[in-house]
């Protein structure tokens, strides 16, 4: 007799938690070949809501902690992908994806948070400034993370893409709320696993799961959330304009699509300068 | 209402810092895996020297023998050039996020043995291993880490130019912080695609040979680091190699003198990091004890074994005696000894060499009519030790005010203006730190504006991190090391 | 009004000088860089013990909790070589009952008063709250600060209200609680440090805070209170106490204070009479690892008297 396997129950990463979603609602979700993978959770508004809380909460000790301990800890999960990158190989081919793209996109994936964690140490001294200004002052340019960042990602690459876009953004301290890819959401309930164990800290990465058309309205109202990163279509990127003027959320939507997540072009310091705030200060130089 | 009622004059109370609770030994234990001879590592093994020579390294806290360390000839740095050269085409080619990995694999490797090269570096150095557990080896980990980042982000080094690597550089590395003096050379050269000719200092060899085994586990190519061990030959072999597209030197001013001399007619890019003679300016507005406690890191830290130890002391006027008297006290708390001992403040001195000279600098003081201040403190009878040194009522034309004595011994200046700090501060061939002490913002901002130093501490003192460029003016050497500013003098832009 | 509070707190500031936190942070670290072993951490673990004013202060004391505590006082071990505690401190309604089990033992009876913790009620409330833990028996009075005075300026108020405290104390000694969380930065811990100092007795202490807030004591603001002690000595030569209390739960971190109190105020700083610790669960940590030193072997909780462990 063939032994029983065991399934997995697939829980979302909510502030440093594996939970269900509020509802208790899921969606089926069939691999490849058509046969029933696993019920994946549909997340609600309110799942947001507890996510953007959790992310607020953890985001003061993100921001404090010094951009070599950012960095370290990037580094770290890049170590924790590495080491697992079969097994998510494995789950990307199990949902379509072809075997040579899969793990070339986990290269790219390793390779990229690699990238970024070399960035959380460096940015400031090529985004920040000390400038010479015409008065006895001594005026310097710093940078700050914004805060609360949504992040809505694509379904192709579904890892690769979002990784890609989580990256930067906790790079420079920010906290996140993604919302995984529809289509193929499993890929990210495992990177959740292994944020997990990447020492960084519950809630400064959040991961959701669920329908775009329930969840995206909210991620464009929420006030809390500072920013929105995402890949859309004209008819969302619209509607999420929309819904962020009431709080003056800053938007930025990524042209970005299919097998050019692969290229180096995707990748860079612009995407960390785009969630960042910029302050300047002023002291008298004088006795 | 009274807050606070100052006596003048008059017998002050004393505080009793006795043997009331003494602290029992606490040895580090760990292992520091040593061997007891040590080769060349060139083109990525270990090897004999031609000559076979070989040279004692000790342990300056009981002078005891660590080990054997091979002395590298001509002919021995000679092949370690032709292994860089040969190396350096592959590397060079080496994208960038590849060669960053090789580093951040150096830096987690050396976190993973980090207790074991703290202790080897404490036996062969003499520094307490407390700084070279909490410091050195943690620092060294991150500079590796810091420039293992830059290698896949050239293009930033230099807007507007193409910044590629210079080649094969030839460095030689001081004896004060082996093994951080090493990541700091050796980093950003690779990240920048250069191979590296390195040669340690002849009292400290161990931690960089241990070191050539971390590279050897990081799988990094043959020949794109080689170490050879020696001393001034060997030193000036490897500065003067025809196969240096660059060289960078740390190490006393008098000796950058000489390398600058040898290589004059030769178009060999330098950078020198040379020694100091650093001002630590206490203003009557400093917060006073955090004050004090900068001046006891400044030079008491590595047994003031630092080119940029705040060796003088410029305290203002109206609190000179309050300054004074805090840091008397704070010195007699200071444990000197055994290095491998948990507590202990102040390790011993690196050489016997380096004690000689403390001790005659410090007689000279005591004849040019400066008065000496030292905490009573027993001594281990065997090893080199010498207790931390308060000079006062010195002035600027005292030798301890203007030679560099580069150990635990402070020479303390007043002054009553402003100006006359920046005067003072400035008033020297040195130009590589300076420490200013106050709690006026825009009083800061002034000083670090007219202070001739290349790095100026506020309110703090010797502070450094992989990302902040560090480097001297005037006689104190060229070139920066950390920072976007540290990759420029190991680039080629194109 | 806001014009003289200005300057009187630049004025105080002047006097006393100003603290650079980053800075008090470092050198703090160092103290707990400190590895202290075999008979010395013996030695230290003991001072600790004698040092410990046990506290109990909640709102469901009663007369048998105070019994329990005494006797833990009075007899923390088993072990002979395990000294009595200093004090126990408890509410100003169980001072008697405190008295009746420990008076004439060496232990004293600390009493909190000033309507602790927050200090909010009438001047002469406070004061007649002094005086009735004196007359019941206190040995020593453990008062809290107008922080709101101090915060807005009023610092001749603040201290007139210590030096009122003192009188009512009369042979009691007093311990002035600064509230460090709500003065927040160091620069106002030191100025409170002096103003207190300021009518103080040979014999009476400062201390970091009540226990009742999210942040206590901490090496690094024991650091600046015992910096101001030790200047206000040399200044005076009146040698004032200090008591750190409420966050310090491990033996580990008593040694740490005690190495700060030994670098920075000397050997005659470290007696009961001059540093306690304001503690509850840090004793049966002390107890723990005094028998592990004599053993060898590592203790569970549950072997000490009157542990909350039970796992």
């Amino acid at each position: 007799m063939n032994r029983i396997p065991v399934t997995k129950t697939p829980k979302v990463y909510i502030g440093g938690a594996f939970v269900r979603s509020e509802s208790a609602r899921t969606f089926k979700v069939n691999d490849a070949t058509g046969a029933f993978f696993g019920n994946i959770p549909q997340c609600t508004r309110k799942d947001l809501r507890n996510a953007v809380e959790a992310a607020a909460k953890a985001g003061p000790g993100w921001a404090r902690r010094s951009p070599y301990n950012r960095a370290q800890i990037l580094y770290r999960l890049a170590e924790m992908l590495e080491a697992r990158s079969g097994e998510l190989v494995t789950s990307l081919v199990r949902f379509g994806a072809r075997e040579a793209d899969a793990a070339r996109g986990m290269s790219v994936g390793v390779d990229r948070l690699i990238h970024y964690a070399g960035w959380a140490d460096k940015y400031e001294q090529l985004l920040g400034s000390v400038n010479p200004v015409a008065s006895a002052h001594f005026s310097f340019t710093v940078t700050e993370p914004m805060g609360v960042v949504g992040i809505i990602s694509p379904d192709n690459p579904p890892l690769l893409s979002l990784l890609s876009m989580l990256a930067p953004v906790i790079a420079c301290g920010n906290t996140v709320v993604a919302l995984a890819s529809e289509k193929v959401p499993y890929p990210a309930i495992l990177l959740g696993e292994m944020l997990a164990t990447s020492d960084l800290p519950g809630g400064v990465v959040n991961i959701l799961t669920g329908f775009r058309r329930e969840l995206v309205p909210t991620f464009a109202t929420h006030a809390h959330l500072r920013a929105v990163y995402a890949a859309a279509n004209g008819e969302e990127r619209k509607a999420i304009r929309l819904g962020a003027a009431a709080s003056v959320k800053r938007v930025r939507f990524t042209d970005i699509i299919g097998k050019e997540w692969f290229a180096d072009s995707a990748q860079g310091l612009e995407a960390i300068r785009d969630f960042v705030e910029v302050k300047t200060t002023w002291h008298p130089i004088g006795s | 209402m009274a807050a606070t009622r100052k006596t003048s004059g008059g017998t002050r109370p004393g505080l009793i810092f006795g043997d009331l609770w003494e602290f029992d030994p606490a040895p580090e234990t760990a292992d520091p895996k040593l061997k007891s001879r040590y080769d060349l590592f060139i083109d990525g093994r270990f090897v004999r020297p031609r000559s076979g020579r070989t040279f004692d390294s000790i342990n300056p806290a009981n002078e005891r023998k660590l080990a054997e360390i091979a002395l590298a000839g001509p002919a021995d740095v000679d092949a370690a050039y032709r292994a860089a050269g040969r190396a350096f085409r592959g590397w060079a080619a080496t994208p960038g996020r590849e060669r960053g990995k090789y580093l951040f694999r150096i830096a987690r490797l050396l976190q993973d043995r980090a207790r074991e090269f703290a202790v080897a570096e404490t036996l062969d150095g003499g520094k307490p291993i407390r700084e070279s557990r909490d410091f050195d080896v943690p620092m060294a980990a991150a500079h590796f880490f810091y420039h293992a980042g830059w290698a896949d982000k050239l293009e930033y080094v230099a807007p507007g130019r193409i910044a590629g690597p210079l080649g094969v550089v030839g460095q030689v590395i001081p004896w004060n912080f082996p093994l951080l003096m090493l990541a700091w050379k050796l980093a950003p050269a690779l990240a920048m695609g250069n191979c590296v000719v390195l040669k340690p200092a002849e009292t400290t060899s161990i931690t960089a040979l241990k070191l050539a085994e971390i590279l050897q586990d990081a799988g990094l190519p043959p020949g794109v680091v080689n170490f050879v061990t020696g001393a001034g030959e060997t030193g000036a072999a490897v500065m003067g190699h025809p196969g240096a597209a660059k060289v960078a030197f740390t190490g006393s001013t008098e000796v950058g003198k000489a390398i600058m001399r040898q290589l004059a007619g030769t178009d060999r890019k330098m950078t020198m990091e040379l020694g100091g003679k650093a001002a630590n300016i206490v203003f009557d507005d400093a917060p006073i004890d955090q004050a004090v406690e900068g001046i006891v890191n400044g030079i008491f830290f590595n047994q003031g074994h630092v080119c940029c130890a705040g060796s003088r002391l410029l305290v203002h006027e109206p609190v000179a005696e309050q300054v004074i008297s805090r840091l008397r006290n704070r010195v007699r708390v200071l444990r000197v000894g055994d290095p491998l001992d948990k507590n202990t403040d102040l390790g011993a001195i690196n050489s016997r060499e380096q004690l000689g000279r403390i001790r005659r600098l410090v007689a000279s003081g005591v004849r040019e009519g400066a008065q000496m201040y030292q905490p009573p403190c027993r001594l281990p009878e065997r090893g080199y030790y010498f207790p931390p040194t308060l000079f006062t009522r010195v002035t600027q034309s005292h030798r301890i005010a203007r030679e560099e004595i580069f150990g635990p011994v402070l020479s303390i200046l007043t002054f009553r203006t402003v100006d006359e700090a920046i005067e003072k501060a400035n008033n020297t061939p040195y130009g590589l730190s300076a420490g200013v002490w106050t709690d006026k913002g825009s009083r800061i901002l002034r000083m670090a504006t007219e202070l001739k130093a290349g790095v100026v501490w506020a309110n703090t003192f010797n502070k450094f991190d992989p990302s902040s460029p560090f480097g001297g003016y005037k006689e104190s050497g060229f070139g920066r090391e950390g920072g976007r500013q540290g990759l420029l003098d190991y680039a080629h832009l194109a | 009004m806001p014009r003289t509070s200005q300057t009187a707190l630049s004025r105080l500031l002047d006097e006393v000088g100003a603290v650079d936190q980053v800075g008090v942070e470092e050198r703090v670290a160092k103290f707990a860089t400190r590895s202290i072993k075999k008979a010395s951490k013996v030695w230290g673990l003991r001072m600790a013990v004698s040092m410990t004013d046990l506290t109990t202060l909640e709102g469901k004391d009663t007369p048998g909790k105070i019994e329990s505590l005494c006797r833990k006082a009075l007899r923390p071990h088993d072990d002979p070589d395990v000294p009595a505690v200093a004090a126990v401190c408890v509410y100003p309604s169980m001072v008697r009952h405190a008295k009746a089990l420990v008076g004439g033992s060496g232990v004293n009876v600390a009493s909190v008063a000033t309507a602790f913790p927050s200090g909010q009620t009438h001047y002469r409330t406070r004061l007649a709250e002094v005086r009735g833990a004196v007359a019941d028996g206190a040995d020593e009075v453990d008062m809290v600060i107008n922080r709101g005075a101090f915060l807005s300026g009023e610092f001749s108020r603040v201290q007139d209200e210590i030096a009122g405290v003192v009188e009512a104390c009369g042979a009691s000694a007093l311990k002035v609680i600064l509230e460090v969380s709500e003065l927040e930065t160091f620069d106002n811990i030191r100025m409170a440090s002096f103003l207190a100092m300021g009518v103080l007795r040979p014999g009476d202490f400062i201390k970091t805070s009540t226990g009742k807030t999210t942040l206590n004591a901490t090496l690094a603001n024991n650091q600046v209170m015992i910096e101001a002690i030790r200047d206000f000595y040399m200044d005076t030569g009146v040698a004032v106490g200090m008591k750190p209390a409420g966050g310090i739960k491990t033996a580990k971190q008593a040694l740490h204070f005690l190495v700060a109190v030994k670098e920075t105020l000397g050997d005659a700083w470290l007696t009961r009479r001059r540093y306690r610790f304001g503690a509850s669960s840090l004793l049966n940590d002390l107890l723990r690892q005094i028998e592990k030193e004599k053993t060898g072997a590592y203790q569970a909780p549950y072997y000490f008297s009157d542990a909350a462990e039970s796992y």
